[in-house]
């Protein structure tokens, strides 16, 4: 089991020139043809954002017409002040954040301090347990709902957070480890030995050399978090109760019940406002995101 | 005074390595204990439930394998096991397929890959819960996205949701939507795939096909299998869809495994039945797996010997 640090890119920027140079010269019909067919797929992919958009815009009886209207006039911006206020949706949005936050500082402290163990400590047992890290990875999450409700009814965590963020502060999940033991591990020695010669620990080589090295990985971790915690649906629907408790998640499953059943309009707006902020932030820390998947499915 | 010097000496070791193990170990410390907390824990008591009839409110009473008797006999179990399967088994490779086809054409360097690889990739970051809402609107059969689409080219409507032969259909098309994360993935991949293996085999005459069928496809089969794997495990555990879109309806069609779980333990309150469930799906999973890595495992093929060793 040897994992590599980073695939070597040094060769990728030549590689593409060459490619480009030898490739460009003519006006290429198969690569015009490539160009539809991605543009064709990005349509189709892209249209469920269109429609969701459209019909949040909609009265509710434009959402029941034949041809549909793609550009509601006037647009229907009362729908989102009806949709955010029929709920208690800010409520959801700072209970969701109350979460979000805890499991960031838990994450951030305990992931990296694992990491640094596995990526820059040499000790027995070491690949072994990493090996059980890969191995949680690999393990399907819903195989441990049932025991995990038993344990946090028995804790009395049933109806608070605790069940969402005391157990991240266990290393705060295989996937975020690894990942930032592969990032540690790329990072040079050399100045770990220099500090190490001025005496210092490898607590201190871990706060102060490394951790501050490696603020793009944790970026990436806290941004996988924030989605993580975001999105989390099955953990508030599970351990939540008192509707005053409930995260934006299990909040908006709620409008898909009872009364609103049938209010597309209103349904599509707090869709909207639920995804708007995922999809910010993807937009702002683009490179991050890539890099993290990359990372997790390549090595 | 004598233990207060004594304490320390046994706990804080002398050498430099025996120093490092016990450093290494307060390092990782968080995980080990997560791991007995979170895991071991409850798998034990997961195990221990397997065999108890409870509902958690009167005490819990010894079963022996009942409970795996009642799955056995179970019609329910057997509907919830065949709709995961076909599931997993259409949804899964025509994933793989689509996000392997899209990255290749991407990785002929064509203008606005960077949006393109955007747009694609977006649709996974949305929530679960809005992606199900949305998609129950899309596929509604007289106001649906979808079904205006299939009018407006002289196609008949569906009855997406309604009809229990097409609600598994239209939601494994749902999970279409989701094939960003493994064509992101293969895009790096093909990336990282040195020009100089094709520019020898442009040399020998090889054409497109038959570059990417003895060029691509070998490179890439580790990142082939890793996206089989996790899009295997991934699938047996789908449950917003089930539970938000369709509600597991029409007649059962789509009701998914991990749904069934959820209502046996948590609407019927059969929490021994429901760990029983679990290990069984457990079980399904790894013997899969396994069987993956040990009969496809063989045709991967790892460039050098330890670069993308992972299996």
């Amino acid at each position: 089991m040897s994992i590599e640090a980073k695939p070597d890119t040094s060769v990728l920027p030549i590689m593409q020139q060459h490619v480009v140079s030898r490739r460009q010269s003519r006006f290429d019909w198969g690569r015009i043809l490539v160009w539809l067919v991605l543009l064709g797929g990005a349509l189709l992919m892209f249209s469920p954002f269109i429609w969701m958009v459209t019909t949040s815009l909609k009265t509710q009886l434009q959402a029941f017409q034949y041809p549909p209207v793609w550009l509601p006039n006037p647009p229907q911006w009362q729908n989102y002040v009806d949709a955010l206020t029929i709920k208690p949706f800010f409520l959801y949005v700072r209970n969701t954040l109350v979460i979000v936050v805890f499991n960031e500082i838990a994450i951030l402290a305990t992931a990296s301090f694992c990491a640094y163990g596995f990526a820059r400590m040499r000790f027995p047992g070491r690949d072994t347990w990493f090996i059980i890290v890969l191995a949680t990875m690999m393990l399907p999450g819903v195989v441990l709902m049932v025991p995990s409700f038993v344990i946090f009814s028995r804790l009395r965590w049933i109806d608070t957070y605790l069940p969402f963020v005391v157990p991240h502060f266990f290393g705060g999940g295989a996937f975020y480890i690894f990942l930032l033991t592969q990032f540690f591990r790329s990072l040079p020695e050399e100045l770990a030995d220099a500090a190490r010669i001025d005496g210092c620990s490898d607590f201190g080589i871990y706060s102060r050399i490394v951790m501050p090295l490696s603020k793009p990985a944790l970026t990436t971790v806290a941004i996988f978090t924030f989605i993580a915690g975001w999105n989390d649906f099955i953990g508030p629907l599970l351990y939540l109760n008192t509707p005053d408790k409930f995260t934006v998640a299990l909040g908006l499953s709620l409008f898909r019940g009872g009364l609103l059943q049938t209010r597309w309009d209103l349904l599509m707006a707090a869709s909207v406002v639920m995804t708007l902020p995922v999809i910010v932030l993807f937009f702002l820390a683009q490179r991050y995101f890539i890099q993290g998947i990359v990372m997790t499915g390549m090595k | 005074m004598q233990t207060m010097r004594s304490l320390p000496r046994g706990w804080w070791p002398r050498t430099k390595a025996s120093k490092n193990t016990v450093i290494g170990y307060i390092f990782i410390s968080p995980f080990i204990l997560g791991f007995f907390f979170w895991f071991l824990t409850p798998a034990l008591v997961s195990a221990w439930m397997a065999f108890q009839d409870w509902n958690m409110l009167s005490d819990p009473r010894f079963v022996g394998l009942g409970n795996f008797r009642t799955m056995w006999q179970n019609r329910l179990f057997w509907q919830s096991l065949k709709v995961t399967a076909y599931y997993t088994i259409v949804s899964v490779p025509l994933g793989l397929v689509l996000a392997f086809a899209v990255a290749l054409l991407m990785n002929i360097k064509v203008r606005g890959i960077a949006a393109f690889r955007t747009i694609y990739y977006l649709p996974v970051i949305v929530p679960a819960v809005a992606n199900a809402i949305l998609w129950a609107w899309i596929l509604n059969t007289e106001f649906g996205l979808l079904n205006v689409l299939l009018k407006s080219i002289g196609l008949p409507k569906v009855r997406w949701l309604v009809d229990p032969n097409w609600a598994l259909p239209a939601l494994i098309l749902v999970s279409l939507w989701g094939i960003g994360t493994s064509m992101v993935i293969y895009l790096a991949g093909l990336q990282g795939i040195p020009a100089l293996y094709y520019e020898a085999a442009d040399m020998d005459g090889a054409g497109r096909w038959q570059k990417i069928w003895y060029i691509t496809i070998p490179l890439m089969s580790p990142v082939i299998f890793f996206n089989l794997v996790m899009g295997i495990i991934g699938s047996f555990q789908v449950f917003t869809a089930g539970y938000l879109i369709t509600g597991g309806g029409p007649e059962d069609a789509t009701l998914f495994y991990v749904l069934y779980l959820y209502r046996t333990a948590f609407q019927y309150l059969k929490m021994g039945y429901g760990a029983a469930l679990a290990w069984v799906l457990f079980a399904i999973i790894m013997t899969l797996v396994l069987v993956i890595f040990r009969y496809m495992g063989r045709g991967v093929f790892y460039e050098g010997a330890s670069s993308g060793d992972r299996a």
